[in-house]
């Protein structure tokens, strides 16, 4: 994935170190995430059939995924022949060069977006800026963000890290920069500030001519595309402006019209926690005399056929954006979003970044190690993506090197060079653990020591020290216990 | 592809999506690779009354109002929802609502592509039909037919007042929704009025879509 | 066919081997109590997690091997450790499959098919839930990821507990969560691991309880650490020292 990566990012445990000390963003993300677990945690199980679905969801990915383009020419097809023009880009920069330049045959200079991952993967907005042209976030949470001049830290929310009455100094002080200021006398009521954005948004809805989307789903027999949203922003650019360009992953695309009847009920519920979401918008090419008369559509790669090439970390191409991942990380919980380095932050970015990026700098390198392995991500993945294997998939890349394919060519990952001192040590506990006298040694030579029990250890052991005590080491390795009690006893 | 040099990157990408698909083996077809379907078709049994009642039920949890009459009391109720909000002008889409407003006391403004978003912004409501709506989910599916109108009348009046025919336009659940829609129409599917929970993952209704939302379930086919 | 006893291996891992030989100790006591004669390969080692865990699945390799090699021919493998067990049930199978050795596949799918974790064992294969235990004392339980999600213990610590003469059983709130050890983890990410663990040890904390149980002593070395650094009074222990305990223990 090319895109706009910050060079020098650092690497998640600089910046988690960083980001759990702050307690107001700790308290905020505590109480989102508690929030909407438990109201998942209910929408779920109003479906007796949840693991069927599930199961079902993880299938028609991996159908999809094994004959893509089949599905990506098929679609292609359907949206041109619906009216709708086809582009493809091979990374961020040709996705970026293809909207604007659309954008200029309109000769507009501003435009509205629909929340949109890709396009936040790709800095569009920066680019689009570069070519003198004014994105317009329209989604509540991305407004939040591009007012504070923040980065999105959330899948669904991406400005979760700001609490009310953060979200209403923001306002407050930036509404005026970008058009109609916030209503005098503000609260940080939660309806108050929807209201201040409704207010803010209109007069830019009324007036669109140009707007850019992305996508949750795209139909192949059908040429359909559908967007998921709650606020109705969406629909206004859907429909509204006169030229709709939408950006969308390839992986988006699923074989059927039926295949929806999957998704709609699962991404909602793991989602936002709702039996539906407000709205959703269903179109196919153009329509006479309603909505936009001029559809383009940019498929966009940027490491996902990178992705698609790696037999274990291709599931990671199933997602479908939900943020139940997010939600239920205890990492997460604590680090916050940015720590992620990524428009992807949570256990889904920690599999997915690393592999449309690569793993060759610190931050990427990284990521697959900011996980406990806990598990909990898996289980509530409505899509089944076994997260904890591609973790330790790609802890291997980066630990012992590899085959990876990047930028579609296969290459030979060498070990990474930051995990050195690691690899030596890996090698002489290993050898020990192969020699069962050596690892008695050892042992007797720790209860030996034990009356040496620091409080504090130096170097790399302080890791540990610096929060929690060391355990006692005992006078006795059981094996030696069992030596002593029942010896000879045994094999 | 026109526009851009997307000839050559349409086939690079197409080429790498091959490449990497090696391990898939060469006699597989896109159906091939199994997909289960031993999930529900529809979550429970229900009799058409009891469907009416789950979708009202769930509508309700989001905060739209719902109401229930017969096709006689129809107009009489569509009237009283208007004059409760002192709604003046209301656009009202080709069909069945031409019918159902034809007494009311309020300025009717037909849909026609010429009505801009500034003129649908000086409007109080707009009064609908729908193509189904979904009992288990709470949702409501417009595809622009009779009674419908395009997309925009119903997304930028603050008011939308959507009826709902309880004896054919009532399905349980969302599989049944899919196979009774025409993709290549556009589609709208409505659950509530607008809502957001960006922020604190709380929920609170009323952003960029109608703020109101009602939806009236008329008992008889006949209306 | 002969009945015969069943031949059970203890897989004592080697975390308790070395830091915590009192579980394994209480575990020989339990299951010689219940009747079930143990034996202790001594070729084990370690079963490889921290070298998997970590990127070295090549290192892993050889553990694999020989953690087979050492538990070949027995009925039972018992083992105090959800995340042991996990290992050896789960990610055994896919090291030996990419190794590519057909003979390894094989002799690992063979142990993992007969790993149990204790608690396994107890309510599934000796079919009990009441151990003849007594802790006369106030306990809470944290259900360990591996246990809780990978392996799927469900209740069955929780029945065995609830027969435990004397023991009150305190509710953990947000016990599901994660205490934040992750082997590796919590040295690699040592702040959030840090904040994870006080934010478990805190709940302990509060349940009142005086002992912390678990079917893990790393994940108990982890909270441990940080309870003894907070200050707290409520001392970790493994749930096969409490079930081993009997009223002739009782202090």
């Amino acid at each position: 994935m090319s895109g706009p990566v910050p060079l020098g990012m650092p690497a998640f445990p600089d910046a988690a170190a960083v980001s759990t000390r702050d307690a107001r963003l700790r308290a905020t993300l505590r109480h989102a995430t508690r929030t909407i677990r438990a109201k998942r945690g209910a929408a779920v199980a109003e479906l007796d059939d949840w693991r069927q679905l599930r199961a079902a969801a993880a299938a028609v990915k991996d159908r999809t995924l094994r004959h893509l383009d089949h599905h990506l020419v098929r679609l292609e097809e359907r949206v041109t022949a619906a009216g709708g023009t086809v582009h493809w880009a091979a990374d961020a920069d040709e996705a970026n060069r293809i909207v604007t330049a659309l954008v200029r045959e309109t000769g507009e200079r501003e435009v509205l977006k629909v929340k949109s991952m890709t396009t936040q993967e790709t800095g569009l907005n920066a680019a689009l800026a570069e070519a003198g042209v004014r994105a317009y976030e329209t989604d509540l949470a991305e407004l939040i963000v591009q007012l504070g001049d923040d980065l999105p830290s959330h899948l669904l929310v991406p400005a979760i890290h700001r609490g009310r009455s953060e979200i209403r100094g923001i306002f407050r002080d930036r509404m005026a920069d970008w058009g109609r200021p916030a209503p005098a006398g503000l609260t940080d009521r939660p309806a108050d500030l929807a209201e201040a954005a409704r207010l803010h948004l209109r007069e830019k809805f009324l007036r669109a001519r140009v707007a850019v989307s992305g996508a949750n789903f795209m139909v192949a027999e059908t040429g359909t595309l559908v967007v998921v949203e709650s606020e109705g922003n969406g629909r206004m650019c859907l429909t509204l402006p006169e030229t709709l360009i939408s950006v969308v992953g390839i992986e988006k695309v699923v074989p059927t019209w039926r295949d929806l009847e999957v998704y709609l009920q699962l991404l909602p519920r793991s989602s936002t926690a709702e039996r539906m979401n407000p709205y959703t918008s269903m179109w196919t090419g153009t329509t006479d005399g309603d909505g936009p008369r001029a559809f383009h559509l940019v498929l966009l790669d940027n490491g996902r056929t990178d992705t698609l090439a790696d037999a274990v970390g291709r599931q990671v191409l199933r997602c479908i954006r939900c943020s139940a991942c997010l939600n239920v990380c205890p990492v997460y919980e604590r680090a916050g979003g940015h720590a992620y380095g990524s428009p992807y932050p949570g256990p889904i970015g920690a599999v997915l970044t690393p592999q449309l990026r690569g793993t060759a700098s610190a931050l990427e390198e990284s990521l697959p190690f900011a996980s406990s392995l806990c598990g909990a991500c898996y289980e509530v993945c409505p899509v089944a993506i076994d997260i904890p294997e591609v973790l330790l998939h790609l802890r291997e890349r980066v630990a012992e090197g590899g085959e990876a394919t990047v930028r579609g060519v296969r290459a030979v990952v060498r070990p990474a060079r930051r995990h050195a001192l690691e690899r030596g040590l890996m090698a002489a506990a290993g050898l020990t653990l192969q020699h069962p006298g050596a690892l008695r040694s050892g042992q007797r030579l720790a209860a030996r020591l034990r009356r040496l029990r620091p409080r504090r250890l130096p170097g790399p052991g302080r890791a540990w020290t610096d929060s929690r005590d060391l355990p006692e080491v005992p006078e006795e390795s059981f094996r030696d216990w069992w030596a002593r009690t029942r010896g000879g006893a045994s094999s | 592809m026109k526009g851009t040099d997307g000839g050559a990157s349409r086939a690079r990408i197409l080429a790498r999506v091959r490449r990497a698909l090696a391990d898939v083996p060469a006699h597989e077809r896109p159906r091939d690779h199994p997909v289960a379907r031993d999930y529900l078709r529809v979550h429970g049994r229900r009799s058409p009354a009891e469907s009416a009642a789950l979708l009202a039920a769930h509508l309700a949890d989001y905060r739209a109002r719902v109401h229930r009459c017969g096709a006689d009391g129809l107009p009489r109720l569509l009237r009283d929802l208007l004059a409760e909000r002192g709604a003046r002008r209301v656009v009202v889409p080709a069909g069945p609502p031409e019918e159902w407003l034809a007494g009311a006391p309020v300025e009717r403004v037909p849909d026609s592509p010429a009505l801009t978003p500034y003129d649908l912004d000086a409007v109080d409501a707009v009064v609908t039909g729908c193509a189904l709506a979904i009992a288990e989910t709470g949702t409501l599916v417009l595809d622009g037919g009779p009674g419908q109108g395009r997309r925009r009348v119903t997304l930028v009046p603050d008011h939308h007042i959507c009826v709902v025919r309880t004896a054919d336009q009532i399905v349980d659940s969302v599989p049944q929704a899919l196979e009774r829609l025409d993709p290549l129409r556009p589609l709208t599917w409505v659950s509530g009025p607008s809502a957001t929970s960006d922020i604190e993952l709380d929920r609170v209704e009323g952003v960029h879509g109608p703020r109101l939302l009602d939806v009236v379930l008329v008992a008889d086919a006949a209306g | 066919m002969v009945q015969r006893p069943p031949r059970v291996a203890l897989h004592i891992t080697c975390v308790n081997d070395t830091l915590y030989p009192r579980t394994g100790r209480a575990v020989v006591t339990l299951l010689e109590r219940l009747g079930v004669r143990v034996d202790f390969p001594m070729a084990q080692t370690c079963c490889g997690q921290p070298f998997l865990n970590s990127g070295y699945r090549r290192r892993a390799e050889p553990l694999v091997r020989r953690h087979a090699a050492a538990f070949r021919g027995y009925d039972h493998v018992v083992t105090p450790s959800g995340s042991c067990a996990a290992m050896v049930r789960e990610q055994h199978p896919r090291v030996a499959a990419r190794s590519g050795d057909d003979g390894l596949t094989a002799a690992v799918a063979e142990v993992a098919s007969r790993t149990y974790e204790l608690t396994e064992y107890l309510v599934d294969v000796l079919g009990v839930t009441d151990v003849g235990a007594h802790y006369p004392h106030t306990v809470t339980y944290h259900p360990t990821c591996h246990g809780l999600r990978t392996l799927g213990l469900g209740d069955r610590p929780r029945r065995l507990l609830e027969h435990v003469k004397g023991l009150e059983l305190r509710e953990l709130p947000g016990a599901e969560e994660c205490c934040g050890f992750g082997g590796t983890f919590a040295v690699k990410n040592p702040a959030v691991s840090a904040a994870m663990g006080r934010d478990k040890a805190r709940a302990v904390t509060a349940t009142g309880a005086r002992a912390l149980c678990a079917v893990d002593n790393s994940c108990l070395m982890h909270i441990g650490g940080v309870l003894t650094r907070q200050g707290s009074p409520v001392r970790p222990v493994h749930l096969a020292e409490i079930l081993a305990a009997t009223e002739g223990d009782a202090r």
